[in-house]
């Protein structure tokens, strides 16, 4: 079952992976230091499906798209925060990582806990806690890029309509 | 109700009357930006978009500068990725190695941003072309794509942040301590998704160089968006520089009403502030320098986008002067762009900082971002002109940065312990904001 690692506010993308990896982007490369320089433990134990639950501000920092693909490719199947930073949000719409606003469920999910995320409901269930939780709905504009499966074939729609 | 300088911009790249804070918009963008870190993925989502060409070759900047000059081999190929599509798609302005520098300053310089543009730029800093009035942001490498497909991004427009900056700046007040007091003062998220409108009569002593500073930094607050309203300054420094490249563009000057809406106001009065020192490892955690106390330091590093200007290098020579740097020192000093090398090396600014006993290096982002050319090893200390000190930003994750402005920077290098610039120089004597001479 999925397990929830948690961390604090203001991780920023230099932390998710620092810019001494940025010679590569392909996610299985980036993984392997994905949050090695907040948890070293992190990039080892990390299982395919788990959740980083953080507070403020995820994602703050440098624009690099490494850092959705690092999560991504160390098999994190969502990020739950109290707040995004906005290109961190931008990129992870854009290249499919799921991230859920949910202040609540920040502030009871304990790290460690088994939990269970429905991307397409937005609800996160705390299996260890015994208690389940609704994100905030993404607007209707980033809806579209989500369901046309991230930012590449919603332009590809796109250009294959104006053409 | 009247509009800001942002919604006004955005409304007339979207071909709207009106754009209000919160609508979405889909925008057409005057220049996209990307480097040799952002690039290569960017062109890889760019090729399976179902385009063959980008929208504009004349609108498409590409910048070797993160990585460069090759620190090892797996750089090498991302310039060799973004070399070959800037050839094959004819790119009208792509910066190779020694012909262009840190794109933040370098586009300015190149007369390729007026006011009224909207420029999305792959690379988190791109909100640093506002100090000239323009609409400007960063974004990640499949966004970028998007835009060199359509030449059109969507965006929320943003709520407007006023940010006030009264009084005439105190002696060793320039951009930087400005930006850090209000991030001091709002917070790392204090800004987020919105425009930080920079206004008030203190701009009016900002030389272009401290308000792209000013600007430079809007990211740590988590905003979208810088913008200094254009004035004099501004239209003067853009046909100066349109003149000198050869790229005359006529441009409008937006300004925002009167009665335009902000989602709230921040004042600072410059003319009671000291210089303002970032202490590890967040940009909000910034004091005044002499409430600091005592830092041994190990490395001082003059560089980066924020603060390696041809007005930062002179500021910084003439802290130095005649003396040599502190035993327990090194201090690497980077030039923003290969014009401000030039132009510091005609001045007569490398040679002293050499002789000084200073590395002063080709210009690249290097250090700042812990890539090469000055990375910190395990506890090292180190007091920094660039605009973040995160963990493990500048090397190992228990190495510590210090932001200041290239004054207080300086005088740590020349007193071995991080010092207000006073205590080794008397003030330097000021005009709008630059160094007379
Ligand atoms: S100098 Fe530093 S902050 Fe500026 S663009 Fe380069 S890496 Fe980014």
């Amino acid at each position: 079952m999925p397990r929830a690692w948690k961390y604090g506010d203001n991780v920023d993308t230099d932390v998710i992976i620092p810019a001494r990896y940025l010679t590569t982007s392909d996610e299985t490369e980036l993984a392997e230091h994905a949050l090695e320089d907040l948890d070293p433990t992190f990039a080892a134990e990390v299982m395919k499906g788990d959740v980083v639950i953080a507070g403020d501000n995820f994602g703050c920092g440098s624009s690099r798209e490494h850092a959705p693909l690092a999560l991504r490719g160390a098999g994190v199947s969502a990020v739950v925060a109290r707040s995004f930073a906005r290109i961190f949000f931008r990129n992870a719409i854009n290249t499919g990582l799921t991230i859920l606003v949910c202040p609540e469920a920040v502030d009871a999910i304990e790290s460690g806990a088994e939990i269970r995320v429905d991307p397409a409901t937005g609800t996160i269930e705390d299996l260890t806690g015994g208690r389940s939780f609704r994100s905030e709905p993404l607007p209707d504009s980033v809806r579209d890029i989500v369901d046309a499966g991230g930012l590449v074939p919603w332009v590809r729609n796109r250009m294959a309509v104006t053409r | 109700m009247g509009q800001t300088i942002t919604e006004k911009i955005l409304a007339r790249h979207s071909g709207k009357d009106d754009a209000r804070a919160g609508d979405i918009v889909m925008c057409k963008v005057d220049l996209a930006m990307a480097n040799d870190v952002t690039a290569p993925p960017a062109i890889k989502a760019f090729s399976k978009m179902g385009t063959e060409r980008v929208w504009d070759r004349s609108k498409v900047a590409l910048v070797a500068s993160h990585f460069v000059p090759a620190k090892d081999i797996a750089s090498a190929r991302l310039m060799t990725h973004m070399r070959k599509f800037a050839l094959e798609q004819d790119i009208e302005h792509f910066f190779e190695v020694g012909r262009g520098g840190i794109e933040h300053v370098l586009l300015p310089e190149e007369g390729l941003v007026a006011p009224g543009d909207v420029i999305i730029g792959a690379d988190s800093h791109s909100c640093t072309y506002g100090a000239l009035g323009c609409f400007s942001t960063g974004v990640g490498s499949t966004d970028l794509a998007a835009v060199l497909a359509m030449g059109e991004i969507w965006l929320r427009v943003p709520h407007s942040m006023k940010i006030v900056y009264d009084g005439v700046p105190a002696p060793w007040i320039v951009g930087k301590d400005m930006i850090l007091a209000v991030i001091a003062q709002i917070g790392d998220d204090g800004a987020s998704y919105m425009a930080m409108e920079h206004v008030g009569e203190a701009l009016a002593h900002l030389s272009m160089d401290s308000r792209l500073t000013l600007s430079n930094m809007a990211i740590e607050a988590g905003a979208k968006s810088g913008i200094v309203t254009p004035d004099a300054v501004t239209t003067a420094y853009v046909r100066e520089r349109q003149a000198v490249m050869g790229r005359p563009r006529d441009f409008e000057v937006p300004v925002s009403d009167a009665d335009a809406e902000y989602e709230s106001e921040v004042r600072l009065d410059t003319s009671s502030m000291e210089p303002m020192v970032a202490r590890p490892s967040l940009p909000s955690r910034s004091v005044p320098v002499s409430e600091i106390g005592r830092v041994r330091v190990d490395q001082v590093f003059i560089g980066s986008c924020t603060n390696a200007k041809i007005e930062d290098l002179r500021i910084a020579a003439y802290v130095l002067g005649d003396e040599k740097l502190a035993k327990n020192i090194r201090l690497m000093v980077t030039p923003a762009t290969q014009r401000v090398w030039q132009q510091a090396n005609a001045e007569g600014l490398l040679d002293r900082f050499a002789a000084a006993g200073a590395s002063v290096s080709t210009p690249t982002c290097g250090a700042c971002l812990g890539a090469h050319m000055g990375v910190l090893g395990p506890g090292e200390v180190c007091v920094s002109t660039s605009n973040r000190n995160y963990v493990g930003r500048m090397g190992d994750r228990t190495a510590e940065v210090y932001l200041t402005n290239p004054a207080v920077a300086m005088a740590t290098a020349v007193a071995g312990e991080l010092v207000h610039p006073e205590e080794i120089r008397a003030a330097p004597p000021l005009r709008q904001g630059a160094l007379v001479a």
